[in-house]
C-alpha cells in the first residue's frame, strides 16, 4: 500500500523513500515509503522478522540499506551533496538522531553520568565541566539523579534504559528512534521506561518507536504502521488500527494482544 | 653425583651479574613491544586497507619465523643497513619486533572481544570509529587483554635466553661463561634455571594481583 501522506500536511522532520535491504537473497525491507512529521510519534508493530529493527537501522545507518533514501530535514543520511558522505560527516549526522537499543548497550566502563556526558565531551566538543553539567541535567530527567556514579553492571534493566534515553537526550536529537526499548526488562520494570518516553512524546518530541507495547501505541502515538515480511501493511491512527484494523494480517496479529 | 658447592658459591653472584642485564633487556623490550603491539593493535581496525593487510603481514611474519632467526636477522642485518647496534640493543630490538607482533595479535582481540552493541552505541551518538575504538573499545578490552598478554611476557623473558647466541651478556651467556672456566654444567645450568624460575614466578604473581583489580564489567 502506498504511504499516507503527512498528517497536518507539515514537512516532514523523517523521510524515509523506497528503502530496500536484503540479507542475502532474503528481502528484509522491500521499499519503504514513510514519514515523520515535527512532533510527531510514530509507532511501528509487527510480527518479529518483519523487518522493523531493520527499518530502524538503516535510518541512522548502523545498517547499509541496498536502496532507497533517509532524510532528515533536509539532509539525506549517508550522503553529503549527493555523494556518498564520509564517516566523520555521517559521524555527525548519527549524533543528531537519538537512538535507544532494545538492549541498552550503556557503555559498561563507565558510570552512569560519564555514560551521559561522554558524547557531550567527546562528540560535541564541551569542557569536561560542562558535559558533565548537560548529563547530569538529563539524568535528573530520566529520574536517576541518585544513581549518576553508579555503573551500569549495579542498575537495573530499567534504569538501565533511561539512563540511555539520557544519553541519547544529551546529544539533543532531533529525531528519537526506539528499537524495543522495554523488550528486554522485566515486566514492573516496564512502566518506569514507557513514562519517560511518553513525558518526551508529550513534550513535542519526535519520535519513531518499534515496540510491542499496544496499550502505549494506543495512548502515545499518532500514527501507528503495521509491518509485516518487509513491508508496511496498514497506517493509520492508533484508535482506527486498534478497533477497526482493515488488512487481515492486522488483524490476525493484533489478536494476539487484544484478549 | 656430586655438588660441587664451591662453584655455586662462586656462580651465584656471577649469575646475578647476568640476571640484572636479563631484567633490563626484558623491560625494556616489554615496553617496546607493548608500544609497538598497541599501535599495530588499533592499527588492525583501520579503515585502510593497506594498514591492515601490512599489519596482518608484519603480525604473520613474526608468528611464522623461529625468534632466533629474527635475533640473526637484527644482528647481522641492521650493520648492512648502515645501523650499528652493541648485541645488548639489536637482542632488545629484535625482542620487542617479536614482542610487538604478538602482542599487536592480543590487543586485536582483546578489542574484538568487547560486544558488538558496545560499538553500534558509541556510532548511535555520533563517534567516529577511531573515537569509539579509543574512548569506547580499547578501555573493555584491557582486562581480557592481561592474561595473554602476561604469557607473552613470560615467553619474552624466555626468548632473551637465545641472546647468548649473540654473545648478550645476560643471565644465560653468564652462565656458559662459567661453565666453560670450570666445566659445572650441571650445578650452573640448574641454577640458571632457579633463577629463571623466580624471574617468572614473580611476573605471573604480579599479573594475577593486577587482574584481579582490573574491574569485571
Amino acid at each position: 500500500m502506498v504511504a499516507v501522506a503527512a498528517p497536518n500536511g507539515a514537512t516532514p522532520l523523517l523521510a524515509v523513500r523506497g528503502l530496500t535491504k536484503r540479507f542475502g537473497n532474503r528481502v528484509v525491507l522491500d521499499g519503504i515509503d514513510l514519514t515523520v512529521t515535527p512532533h510527531e510519534t510514530l509507532v511501528v508493530i509487527g510480527p518479529s522478522g518483519s523487518g522493523k529493527t531493520t527499518l530502524l537501522r538503516c535510518i541512522n545507518r548502523l545498517e547499509q540499506p541496498d536502496a532507497g533514501t533517509v532524510a532528515v530535514g533536509d539532509e539525506r543520511i549517508g550522503e553529503r551533496d549527493g555523494r556518498p558522505a564520509s564517516e566523520t560527516y555521517l559521524a555527525r549526522q548519527r549524533s543528531r538522531i537519538g537512538f535507544v537499543f532494545q538492549r541498552f548497550n550503556l557503555f559498561s566502563h563507565l558510570t552512569a553520568l560519564d555514560n551521559v556526558a561522554i558524547g557531550p565531551r567527546r562528540v560535541l566538543g564541551h569542557a569536561r565541566r560542562a558535559a558533565r553539567e548537560i548529563a547530569a541535567a538529563q539524568l535528573e530527567r530520566v529520574f536517576l539523579a541518585e544513581h549518576m556514579d553508579k555503573r551500569p553492571s549495579q542498575l537495573s534493566g530499567g534504569q538501565q534504559q533511561r539512563v540511555a534515553i539520557a544519553r541519547a537526550l544529551a546529544m539533543d536529537p532531533q529525531l528519537f528512534l526506539f528499537d524495543e526499548p522495554t523488550s528486554a526488562l522485566d515486566p514492573e520494570l516496564v512502566a518506569e521506561v514507557l513514562d519517560v518516553m511518553r513525558d518526551l512524546a508529550r513534550g513535542g518530541m519526535t519520535m519513531m518507536v518499534v515496540t510491542h507495547e499496544m496499550s502505549f501505541a494506543r495512548q502515545v502515538a499518532h500514527r501507528v504502521i503495521f509491518m509485516d515480511a518487509g513491508a508496511i501493511v496498514e497506517e493509520r491512527p492508533p484508535e482506527e488500527i486498534f478497533t477497526a484494523p482493515r488488512e487481515e494480517r492486522t488483524r490476525r496479529f493484533l489478536a494476539h494482544f487484544l484478549r | 653425583m656430586t655438588i660441587d658447592w664451591a662453584i655455586v658459591e662462586l656462580a651465584i653472584p656471577l649469575l646475578f651479574a647476568g640476571l640484572y642485564t636479563t631484567v633490563r633487556i626484558c623491560l625494556l623490550s616489554i615496553v617496546l613491544g607493548a608500544v609497538l603491539g598497541f599501535v599495530l593493535g588499533l592499527a588492525a581496525f583501520s579503515r585502510s586497507a593497506v594498514v591492515r593487510w601490512s599489519v596482518r603481514g608484519y603480525v604473520d611474519f613474526i608468528r611464522g619465523t623461529p625468534i632466533l632467526i629474527q635475533i640473526f636477522l637484527v644482528y647481522f642485518a641492521l650493520p648492512g643497513l648502515g645501523i650499528n647496534l652493541s648485541e645488548f640493543w639489536a637482542g632488545v630490538v629484535a625482542l620487542s619486533l617479536n614482542a610487538g607482533g604478538f602482542i599487536g595479535e592480543i590487543v586485536r582481540a582483546g578489542i574484538n572481544s568487547v560486544e558488538r552493541g558496545q560499538s553500534e552505541a558509541a556510532k548511535s551518538i555520533g563517534m567516529t570509529g577511531r573515537q569509539v575504538l579509543i574512548y569506547i573499545l580499547l578501555p573493555q578490552a584491557m582486562r581480557p587483554i592481561v592474561p595473554p598478554l602476561t604469557n607473552e611476557l613470560v615467553n619474552l623473558i624466555k626468548g632473551s635466553a637465545l641472546l647468548s647466541v649473540i654473545s648478550v651478556y645476560e643471565l644465560t651467556r653468564a652462565g656458559q661463561a662459567i661453565i666453560s672456566t670450570h666445566f659445572v654444567p650441571f650445578e650452573i645450568y640448574f641454577l640458571i634455571a632457579l633463577y629463571y624460575y623466580v624471574v617468572i614466578s614473580a611476573v605471573a604473581y604480579l599479573s594475577r594481583l593486577l587482574e584481579r583489580r582490573l574491574p569485571v564489567w
